[in-house]
C-alpha cells in the first residue's frame, strides 16, 4: 500500500529551495528555514517566485516526486516532468478504452455521477445541521432535484448529454449551497453562483484555489499508477489540459474541497479579511488565508476513514491514489465496472 | 517510528573531526537535529537499517560511541520540550 507521504508547501516568495545531501533546504534571504529529509516528502508545491536547485531538480525527476508551480491564487502553472515510466500495457489500455466511444461514455457516466451522488450528499449533511426550518427545506428539495439528475444519466447517450445533465446538476448544487453556510456567514460570503478566472467573491476564491491543491494531487495519483493525466474520458483532450486528472477530480470536489470549504467558514477559521480584492472584481486568497487553508487541507488528508468499496480504513489524502488504482484495474479489464468514490 | 539517535565522536585526531561531520550528515539525511549530538529520526524499518548500517560503517568503534533509542507513539506523550529550540514535526503541515 501506498504510504501517505507529507507535501512541502512553499509560499514564501524568492525562496529557493536546494538539496543537501539527501534532504532539501528551503533557504530564504540566505538563511536556512527548513530543513526535511526526503524520504517524508512525496511532493513539492511551490507558489509563485521559487527557485530549485538545478541538482534538487534532477533528482525529484529520477524519485518520481511530484513538483508542482502554482501562482498565488492556486492557478497551475507547471510541473517538473521526469522520464515517462509506468505501465505501457496499462497506458495503451487507458488509450483503446478513449477510442471506444461506448467505454468512454461508461466511465464518463460514472465520474458524473460519482460528483453529483457527492454533492447531494454535502446538500444532505447540511440539512441535518441546518438551524432553520426554510434552510432544510431548501437543501431537501435541492438534493431531491439531484437524485433525479443522477437518476436520469442512464439515459445520456452521448457525452455532450451527459455534460448537459452535469451541468444542470451542478448548478442546482451550487444555487442552494448558501443554505448549508451558518446564518451571520451567509452575509460575509456572499455566494449566488460559480465564477472562475478569476473568481468574483470570497468563495469562489476560497473553492477555486481548494479545486487546484486537490488537482494536483490528482495528477500525481495518475502518474504514480502509470496513468496518462491527459487523457481523459469527461474532459475532452486540449494541448497541456490535465483531463484525466480533470474527471478524477470530479467526484473530490464536493466532499474534499466544497465541504472543507464551508467548514473553515462556518467555524470562522477563514474570514473576509483572508482575501485580497483585485481590480477588475477579481477576489482572491491573501497570504495568511493561504496558509490558513494549506494547513486545513493538510490536517484533513491525514484523518482516516473507511473506504466504501474496500472497506480498509484509509488516509484521506490516499483516496485519489485508490480511485486511480481502481481506474487502472478497470481499463486493464480486471474489474467490470469503475465505481466512483462516494463519500458516506 | 521516531528514533533518537546520540553519539560521541573523538575529536581528538582530524580524522576523528572527519568522522564526526560525516556522523553528522547522514543524521541529517534521515533526520533532524535537536541538540549539538542528538537526533531525532523519523523511519521506516528499511530506513532504519540503512541508518544504522551507514553510521557504524562511518564511526570508529574502538574511539567513538552511538546510541539509537526507540521513541514510543504518540510524541506528545513522550516527548518534553524545554528552551529555545522547537523541533519541525515532519508529519505535520511543511509551509515555508
Amino acid at each position: 500500500m501506498t504510504l501517505l507521504q507529507n507535501t512541502l508547501y512553499v509560499t514564501t516568495p524568492d525562496a529557493y529551495l536546494r538539496l543537501e545531501g539527501e534532504t532539501v533546504c528551503v533557504m530564504v534571504e540566505q538563511q536556512r528555514r527548513l530543513q526535511v529529509p526526503l524520504h517524508h516528502l512525496g511532493a513539492l508545491v511551490l507558489f509563485d517566485h521559487v527557485m530549485l536547485s538545478p541538482a534538487l531538480l534532477g533528482r525529484c525527476a529520477e524519485d518520481g516526486r511530484s513538483v508542482v508551480w502554482l501562482n498565488r491564487s492556486g492557478r497551475f502553472q507547471a510541473r517538473l516532468e521526469g522520464p515517462v515510466n509506468g505501465n505501457i500495457l496499462l497506458r495503451q489500455a487507458q488509450f483503446r478504452t478513449a477510442e471506444d466511444g461506448r467505454a468512454a461514455l461508461v466511465l464518463a457516466r460514472a465520474t458524473v455521477a460519482g460528483k453529483l451522488r457527492n454533492s447531494r450528499q454535502v446538500l444532505m449533511r447540511g440539512a441535518r445541521e441546518a438551524k432553520s426550518g426554510a434552510d432544510r427545506d431548501t437543501l431537501v428539495k435541492a438534493a431531491r432535484l439531484l437524485a433525479i439528475q443522477i437518476r436520469k444519466l442512464p439515459q445520456a447517450e452521448t457525452l455532450d448529454a451527459l455534460r448537459g445533465f452535469e451541468g444542470d446538476g451542478a448548478r442546482l448544487y451550487f444555487e442552494s449551497l448558501p443554505a448549508v453556510m451558518r446564518e451571520p456567514v451567509r452575509e460575509q460570503f456572499p455566494f449566488e453562483a460559480r465564477s472562475r478566472r478569476p473568481p468574483r467573491d470570497a468563495f469562489n476564491a476560497l473553492i477555486s484555489f481548494l479545486y487546484a491543491l486537490v488537482l494536483a494531487d490528482c495528477r500525481a495519483a495518475l502518474e504514480t499508477v502509470g496513468l496518462d493525466p491527459q487523457l481523459g474520458f469527461l474532459h475532452a483532450v486540449r494541448p497541456g489540459r490535465p483531463a484525466l486528472a480533470l474527471d478524477l477530480l470530479e467526484e473530490f470536489r464536493a466532499p474534499l474541497a466544497d465541504r472543507l470549504a464551508l467548514t473553515l467558514i462556518n467555524r470562522g477559521q477563514i474570514q473576509p479579511g483572508d482575501f485580497d480584492c483585485r481590480e477588475g472584481g477579481a477576489v482572491l486568497l491573501n497570504d495568511k488565508g493561504r496558509k490558513t487553508v494549506i494547513t486545513a487541507y493538510q490536517e484533513r488528508k491525514q484523518e482516516t476513514l473507511t473506504h466504501p468499496l474496500l472497506q480498509q480504513d484509509t488516509p484521506i489524502g490516499l483516496l485519489p491514489h485508490i480511485q486511480a488504482r481502481l481506474l487502472a484495474r478497470f481499463l486493464r479489464q480486471d474489474v467490470r465496472a469503475y465505481v466512483p468514490y462516494l463519500q458516506r | 517510528m521516531l528514533v533518537l539517535v546520540s553519539y560521541d565522536v573523538s575529536t581528538e585526531t582530524s580524522a576523528g573531526r572527519r568522522r564526526l561531520r560525516r556522523v553528522a550528515k547522514i543524521c541529517l539525511n534521515h533526520g533532524q537535529r535537536v541538540q549539538k549530538s542528538v537526533f531525532e529520526c523519523r523511519v521506516d524499518q528499511a530506513q532504519l537499517e540503512t541508518l544504522k548500517f551507514q553510521l557504524l560503517d562511518e564511526i570508529n568503534e574502538a574511539e567513538d560511541n552511538l546510541r539509537i533509542y526507540r521513541i514510543p507513539e504518540p510524541l506528545g506523550k513522550h516527548v518534553m520540550e524545554f528552551g529555545r529550540f522547537r523541533a519541525t514535526d515532519f508529519d505535520d503541515t511543511l509551509i515555508v
